[in-house]
């Protein structure tokens, strides 16, 4: 990937979790530690949507958390891009037949990338934000 | 603005967005001040209606279904259910498959405690803890990954054994990985114990009293770091246990007192990490040859499935406490009834006699303190002067943190 100059800045991660089983959140954070360490690379999890340019979504989306998903989405500044973590999010996976579902999340929100897996690996969702990264800077390189 | 609306208690709400880590709950708090005098909590935000799909697929579909009620517990509710319906279908499960369950079943117990312990240094701003266990969690993610395929998610135990087998190459992953873990343990308990910082914060913090805990109904280390003598391992042996030596672990045998707060909660978890060393060693050493599975094709698995009937429990020590599944099965391809009861349930009304007369700032800690399968935290609500502000999880963080501090000058 080659970085130019349309997005001079650290990207900024932020995670929802609209219903997931705990599986990609686990592995969301096992990505931001020691081993896998994506900070070098200026690649954080904040704890505000205002703060992030990135959203990661996991879960199928349940009824109780769509209006909190847009919500959320809403404070997000632009750009912004939403990623799809793992595989219930994308397809509804296990619970596509479930009946809480308001799902999958591209339903929901413009998804601009997606990482599939029960649970994706921790190189899986840093493969997935390096994508997205990639992204972002075309999108921030349109606008200027 | 009604004069006395803006008098004490303020109304508090945390959640149920949480941006870091865990499942969406709603919390809310009446304050005095810095002192909470009431909660209330609203959980139920992630429901995915799994039971309603259970009852329309056979178990065999089933047990991957269970495996996603929690990433972290994926051996305890597959494990779970799979013995129920062994009883009802009076499948004998081969003495081999019982001991490989029992093995992962304790390295999910060690990753399980060390995210666990990795989350409560966080908590309390110890971030540079938070990184240590988590990279040495790794280890354990690794050997689990080794031995089953996946990090989360297993999918190795099934209806009548399990999936794979732990062949004679694997044992050396399995012994470095649980020598390094030996070796660390005394590290750990000297970095959570005798660090002033934690014992400022966690000691007499959170407080949950035998008899909380008996009235409650807690189970697992939220009720062995009160005093109460349980263990499922101990008390109603299943898998491999019956063989093994297993002793419930309480903070006094190590403390030599009992106090029922955060701090003996840490005790507990990080000892039971040592315990399960031990156990999956012993497993090593007398695991028995043989199958790994009672009936190896699937589509003759169904046919005694579909042939049972009756109803069962399987009830399973998980890492945050008793897990129980009921099934019944009339003689039809699936469950006509399945009831889960995680351990988070029984656990999550000791919030309230542990947060009622703490500081906000020690809200973080006392709800990670339990290790709830579902948490909170994220945006705060706070009615002050009649005006409304909205706090981050940050500002919670923060204010944890300044706590820290000031307790340390």
């Amino acid at each position: 990937m080659r970085l130019n100059s349309s997005f001079n800045r650290s990207l900024w991660v932020y995670h929802f979790n609209s219903g997931s089983c705990n599986g990609c959140e686990i592995e969301i954070v096992a990505a931001i530690t020691p081993r896998y360490d994506p900070e070098r690379f200026g690649i954080k999890l904040v704890g505000t949507p205002r703060h992030a340019d990135v959203m990661l979504v996991t879960g199928p989306v349940v009824h109780k958390m769509k209006d909190r998903l847009l919500r959320v989405y809403a404070q997000m500044p632009d750009p912004k891009l939403v990623m799809c973590i793992g595989t219930c999010g994308i397809s509804g996976g296990v619970f596509f037949d479930s009946y809480n579902l308001e799902g999958p999340v591209d339903e929901v929100l413009p998804v601009d990338v997606y990482v599939p897996g029960c649970p994706p690996r921790p190189e899986a969702i840093i493969h997935g934000v390096v994508t997205a990264l990639a992204k972002l800077e075309r999108l921030q390189g349109e606008r200027a | 603005m009604a004069p006395d609306e803006k008098k004490a208690p303020y109304t508090v709400q945390i959640g149920p967005v949480h941006p870091a880590l865990k499942e969406p709950v709603m919390f809310t708090f009446e304050m005095e001040g810095e002192q909470v005098k009431a909660v209330d909590f609203a959980p139920g935000q992630t429901h995915r209606g799994i039971e309603w799909m259970g009852m329309r697929r056979n178990p065999v579909q089933i047990v991957h279904l269970t495996d996603r009620i929690c990433g972290i517990c994926g051996v305890v509710h597959t494990l779970s259910f799979s013995l129920a319906v062994e009883q009802i279908a009076e499948i004998q499960v081969p003495e081999r498959a019982d001991y490989i369950r029992s093995i992962l079943h304790e390295f999910e117990r060690i990753q399980s405690h060390l995210l666990w312990a990795g989350v409560a240094a966080h908590e309390l701003g110890f971030d540079s803890l938070l990184h240590l266990t988590w990279r040495v969690r790794e280890q354990a993610m690794d050997v689990i990954e080794n031995l089953t395929g996946n990090r989360v998610n297993y999918g190795i135990v099934q209806v009548g054994g399990v999936r794979r087998d732990i062949a004679p190459e694997q044992h050396p992953a399995i012994e470095q990985c649980l020598s390094a873990y030996e070796g660390l343990l005394e590290k750990l308990l000297n970095l959570f114990l005798d660090d002033r910082t934690i014992a400022m914060r966690c000691r007499d913090c959170g407080i949950l009293t035998r008899k909380d805990a008996i009235e409650l109904c807690t189970v697992g280390p939220t009720a062995r770091a009160s005093g109460v003598n349980v263990d499922l391992r101990q008390d109603y042996p299943y898998a491999a246990y019956g063989d093994l030596d297993v002793r419930a672990i309480l903070p006094e045998q190590h403390m030599g007192e009992t106090h029922g707060d955060v701090f003996d909660r840490i005790v507990v978890r990080l000892l039971e990490v040592g315990q399960s060393c031990q156990i999956i060693r012993q497993c090593l050493s007398e695991m028995p040859a043989g199958p790994i599975t009672a009936e190896e094709k699937l589509a003759k698995l169904l046919l005694i499935c579909k042939k049972a009937q009756g109803e069962a429990i399987g009830r399973v020590e998980a890492p945050r406490g008793e897990c129980l599944h009921y099934v019944r099965m009339d003689g039809k391809e699936s469950p006509t009834a399945w009831k889960v009861k995680a351990s988070s349930y029984s656990n999550l009304m000791s919030w309230i006699p542990m947060l009622i007369g703490e500081q906000i700032a020690d809200i973080p800690i006392i709800v990670a303190s339990i290790d709830p399968c579902l948490s909170c935290t994220d945006r705060v609500a706070v009615v002050r002067e009649g005006q409304r502000s909205i706090l981050t999880k940050e500002y919670l963080h923060r204010l944890s943190v300044e706590k820290t501090r000031r307790l340390q000058r």
